[in-house]
């Protein structure tokens, strides 16, 4: 049933979110019925066909180089969960 | 009904305040959550204080701008400067936004008076908004049945006859889903037609904000205020913006409409009732004098499966930054900051959000990219490809834009690919990044449901031409009251 | 022809070099916003919606940035992309606003080029694109190792970044640290970063590996990370080829690992983490359009470059007929090469100009904590100098003093030289007197001198100079003493 290929534990991993084994086992099962249809795009033959890198023709997009206002130090660490005076605070990094 | 250009002639002329129209919607809002929940929350200080703003304008003989005094409702998925902004997310439902999205802006410019922000499916992923963290919004028609997504609640809250313009977004229906749902207009303009600033991302090369409102000509004149080109968004595209309000036809000689041989076929499969009412507003089309001709678009059947690596591919990327290190909710248990970011993230997002942030970094890992996301944004090349051929023959494309009316809460929500199977319909023309829209188009089983048209890119004037024709002269929306709205709860 | 196989404690090894540079870009503001690019200013006071990752926030690229990477690969000798994009690169660290960085990932700005050492060698360059920096953590106590929690500054987030990266052609840690001269040179003289090692404007990481002499095969290598100036970098270098070099004569195996380098204890250390290596999943950003450079801009920019430090450093050797090692000193970065050609301007000395600028000058610089920006010193007071001493208005000894405070204070050398009493005699006629004076009160030492003991002479050179309280020209009164006393 669990015909997907996705190693669900690795990736949960790589996307950081803790997912419950129920979680895991229950998404495993859906993406399964997501990838019948999947399957079927291998059926194209793609390999002269460039990728759509962006649907508007745009390039060259750039901006000169001059200041915009920025946010009061109080506004910027406003929304933050945690803090220690002007600084961001998280929990520490273990490596 | 009332239409914004009414309200907005009838405070121009002094008929009625904007302050006493601003206090009318909230009083209805407020009136109808119990039944609607179209509301995550309403802003009244800030549309009372605007509205007063433009009737001091007005008494000085000042020009109050194109939509001066109308009450609008705006997605919650829309930043909106000192208020909560929150995607229909728990992991962003305390986050007040220093700034507002650039359409925000050039609403409030324009003289329109922001009432509440909408709810919505979290993070603009789902078609019923029953995806969204804090409660489903339901359907005025039938408020046991879903009033689509993701926009559900500018849906809902424009159908019922609150505010005649909503603010929605559609990534791959989610616009024109939840308008022919509500009984409204809809309309997804061109991939970067209008600004992506402050429009909180989902997939960045398919979200698109549009209007959600009462008729076409409010959708037209909406249309013309937030639509052009923004600097700090480098997908808009900088060319001039027509006055799409004078575009307006009231018959469609001369016009070719495209049928989709591919989509008639699908349509035939899912609903007959709607297959048959669907052929009506062909012949209605043809009644007022267009042309249909046969398109094809054969690629559109992989639209479901390449939409569903793309978008995937790229929330997974715009929803990294939700960790709860500077912003937003925060789980700690005292681990190191890894643990964090992997807790926050699993208390903070339903469930259709993490499937969608776990198959999308799927479709981007090692050794994956060329056979998922490679693959489909070449898939998408050929589905682009197929719209190109088909406007050589046509003006607009007619179609469905649902494969069944509203559907019941809970009716789909055991099986994800169920649901994504409502974006059938809508889904190609996101990929394409073509112009579509949903226009009311009659009843089936006494649930409203809307008329696809689509347009080449930038022709959204073809298309609000042929929509306002259509709805002139079949008046679908006007000939019926929801069942819950606005000015009737008591 | 012998088939006997060299033992591994035997084998003779050579490095193999690497080195991945990161400059900061000195534009007015940041990459992908408008807020200030600027160092040293206190904590997250300049952020904006954009650079802290703010939801619905969208990046413009900065076009001065572009301009400047552009301009540095034609400076370098690189191919510049017709075509070019930039690439989300995908992982989470609290000092990453968006958990991904944009940069290039297979279409970055420039490919190719070279850097040219004075020995000659060349290195060659594998490509240099742009990206974003990162916000800085803070580690409570100082080191990341044991702080309960981590404080976080974001205003280098979004701070344009230059990624130079080299081909493995470095072949020795001197080499790498020439290397890293010529490109901080180069970046100096185009004006596109400060390349300040300690402010981090300038960072450097290693690939290094070792193998045995003539093998074109490379050996397994180790990144190294975390060297602060140039010397820790040649260090570090030293240290992990020796590292190496021990394993493999143990018969152990190198690890393909990132090992960092501990100034303190003067070593590397493994920070092999538990988890696998990254998957940075990279796709094109869908928020940015790709660039497309056009000849005509190319042209316009190659046009707009200064004279660089390789054909300053010949121009310099040709003309003023100095060495090349002596040349390449003073080319190092522009400031010190347009002092010095200045100098030469205001005296026509350009010998003795050099002399100064690269002994008593950097020699006076960093006893006085000071740069060359930061004196008070002019090119004319130099010049002064160099003519006071050619004429013997003050002694050469005393000249190296009045050079300092013309470093320090920016005087004029007269005005020093009265202050301080320093001027030298070197008027024939004074010293003629000095000297007669001291024949006549020395009539013993001048019969010792006549009589052959040619140490006499010194004794009495001594006391002239001490009649004349040191201020005497002392060739002049050897001179006079000699021919004096025949």
């Amino acid at each position: 049933m669990a015909d997907t290929p996705i190693d669900i534990d690795h990736v949960a991993k790589l996307a950081r979110i803790d997912l419950t084994k129920e979680e895991a086992a229950r998404f495993s099962a859906q993406f399964s019925r997501l990838f019948e249809f999947i399957k079927e795009l291998q059926q194209l033959d793609v390999s002269e066909i460039p990728a759509t890198a962006q649907v508007i023709p745009l390039h060259n997009v750039l901006r000169d180089d001059e200041l915009r206002p920025c946010l009061s130090r109080e506004e910027a660490l406003e929304n933050a969960p945690d803090r220690d005076g002007p600084f961001f605070k998280t929990p520490r990094i273990l490596e | 009904m009332k239409t914004g250009h009414e309200i907005r002639e009838a405070i121009a002329l002094k008929q009625r305040s904007a302050l006493e129209v601003a206090q009318a919607a909230l009083r209805d809002a407020q009136a109808l959550e119990p039944q609607l929940s179209a509301y995550v929350r309403l802003t009244p200080e800030r549309a009372l204080a605007r509205a007063q703003k433009i009737d001091d304008a007005i008494a000085a003989g000042k020009d109050p701008g194109p939509l001066a005094g109308i009450p609008v409702a705006v997605k919650d998925i829309f930043c909106v400067a000192a208020e909560i902004t929150t995607a229909g997310s728990r992991i962003l439902e305390n986050f007040r936004s220093p700034y507002s999205a650039t359409v925000v802006q050039k609403l409030e410019d324009a003289g329109a008076v922001i009432i509440g922000k909408t709810n919505m499916d979290e993070f603009a992923m789902g078609s019923s908004c029953e995806n969204s963290a804090f409660f489903p919004t339901r359907n005025p028609w039938d408020t046991t049945r879903v009033p689509g997504g993701s926009s559900g609640g500018s849906a809902s809250t424009v159908g019922a006859g609150t505010v005649p313009i909503a603010l929605g977004t559609d990534t791959g229906g989610s616009i024109r889903e939840p308008a022919a749902f509500c009984n409204v207009v809809g309309v997804k303009p061109t991939y970067g037609r209008v600004s992506r600033y402050g429009l909180i991302a989902f997939a960045s090369s398919l979200d698109q904000a549009g209007p959600m409102t009462a008729d076409v000509r409010d959708a037209a004149q909406t249309l013309e205020v937030i639509a052009g080109h923004d600097p700090l968004d480098s997908t808009s595209v900088d060319t001039a913006v027509p006055k799409y309000s004078t575009f307006l036809r009231s018959d469609l000689a001369g016009i070719r409409v495209g049928i989709v041989a591919e989509f008639e076929e699908q349509i035939g499969k899912s609903d007959q009732a709607l297959a048959a009412l669907y052929k009506a507003a062909y012949a209605d089309l043809e009644r007022l004098g267009a042309q249909l001709i046969d398109v094809r678009l054969p690629h559109a059947r992989y639209g479901l499966a390449t939409y569903y690596l793309i978008a995937p591919a790229e929330c997974s990327s715009n929803l990294a930054r939700y960790d709860g290190a500077r912003y937003g909710c925060r789980v700690e248990d005292g681990g190191d900051v890894f643990a964090m970011f992997e807790r926050t993230r699993a208390a903070g997002f339903g469930d259709e959000v993490k499937r969608r942030v776990i198959l999308g970094t799927y479709a981007l890992s090692a050794g994956y990219y060329d056979a998922y996301y490679g693959r489909a944004q070449k898939i998408r090349t050929l589905i682009k490809r197929d719209f190109d051929e088909a406007f050589a023959t046509c003006d607009v494309i007619a179609c469905p834009a649902v494969s069944c009316p509203p559907f019941e809460l809970g009716a789909k929500t055991a099986d994800p690919v169920a649901m994504y199977l409502m974006d059938y319909f809508t889904i190609p023309m996101s990929l394409a990044g073509v112009p579509a829209l949903s226009v009311p188009a009659g009843y089936v089983r006494d649930l409203p449901v809307g008329l696809q048209i689509v347009a080449p890119a930038f022709e959204e004037a073809a298309m609000l031409g042929v929509a306002h024709a259509y709805e002139q002269a079949t008046q679908h929306a006007s000939k019926r009251t929801p069942l819950v709205a606005a000015g009737r709860a008591s | 022809m012998s088939t006997r196989v060299t033992a591994p404690e035997e084998m003779r090894y050579e490095p193999v070099i690497g080195l991945e540079v990161h400059a900061e870009l000195s534009t007015k503001s940041k990459m992908f916003c408008g807020c200030r690019n600027e160092f040293g200013a206190e904590p997250n006071t300049l952020v904006c919606p954009i650079c802290l990752g703010m939801p619905g926030t969208l990046p413009v690229i900065n076009a001065r940035a572009v301009e400047y990477l552009c301009k540095t690969g034609i400076a370098l000798g690189c191919s510049i992309a017709s075509h070019s994009k930039f690439d989300r690169k995908n992982y989470f660290y609290p000092d990453m606003p968006k958990n991904y960085q944009i940069s290039q990932y297979d279409m970055p700005l420039t490919t190719g080029g070279i850097v040219t050492l004075p020995s000659g060698k060349v290195i060659r360059l594998n490509r240099i694109h742009l990206e974003e920096d990162t916000g800085k953590n803070v580690h409570a106590g100082g080191r990341m190792a044991g702080a309960e929690y981590t404080l976080i500054d974001y205003n280098r987030a979004g701070v344009p970044l230059m990624e130079i990266v080299t081909e493995p052609d470095i072949a020795s840690p001197e080499e790498a640290e020439a290397y890293l001269v010529q490109l901080k040179a180069v970046l100096s003289y185009l004006g596109v970063s400060d390349v300040k090692m300690h402010e981090g404007s300038l960072r450097c990481d290693a690939n290094v590996s070792i193998r045995p002499v003539g093998s074109t095969v490379l050996g397994t290598k180790a990144e190294v990370k975390n060297m602060n100036s140039f010397r820790s970098v040649v260090s570090a270098l030293r240290y992990e080829i020796e590292r190496q070099e021990a394993a493999l004569r143990k018969g152990e195996r190198i690890v393909q690992e990132t090992r960092n380098w501990d100034e303190g204890r003067k070593l590397t250390y493994s920070t092999r983490s538990k988890e696998q290596a990254h998957d940075y999943r990279y796709f094109p950003d869908p928020d940015l359009v790709p660039i497309a450079l056009e000849q005509v801009t190319i042209d316009r920019w190659r046009g707009e470059l200064p004279e660089l430090p390789l054909a300053k450093r010949e121009r310099f050797a040709a003309r003023y007929g100095l060495g090349e090692y002596d040349a390449a000193i003073l080319t190092e970065d522009s400031r010190t090469a347009e002092f010095f050609e200045a100098v030469v301007a205001a005296s026509d000395e350009p010998k003795a100009a050099a002399n100064w600028m690269l002994n008593d000058v950097p020699r006076a610089l960093e006893k006085h904590s000071l740069t060359l920006a930061t004196s008070p010193m002019k090119p004319a007071q130099l010049a002064a100098l160099t003519h006071l001493v050619k004429t013997g208005g003050v002694s050469g000894k005393a000249a190296k003093e009045v050079c300092e405070v013309i470093v320090v204070e920016g005087k004029d050398p007269q005005a020093i030289i009265a202050e301080r009493g320093l001027s030298q005699v070197s008027d024939e006629r004074a010293i003629a007197q000095f000297v007669d004076d001291v024949v006549a009160a020395n009539a013993d030492s001048v019969a010792s001198y006549k009589s052959g003991k040619t140490k006499a002479l010194e004794f009495l050179v001594g006391q002239v100079m001490k009649a004349s309280r040191g201020k005497a020209n002392i060739e002049l009164v050897r001179s006079t003493l000699q021919k004096r006393l025949g």
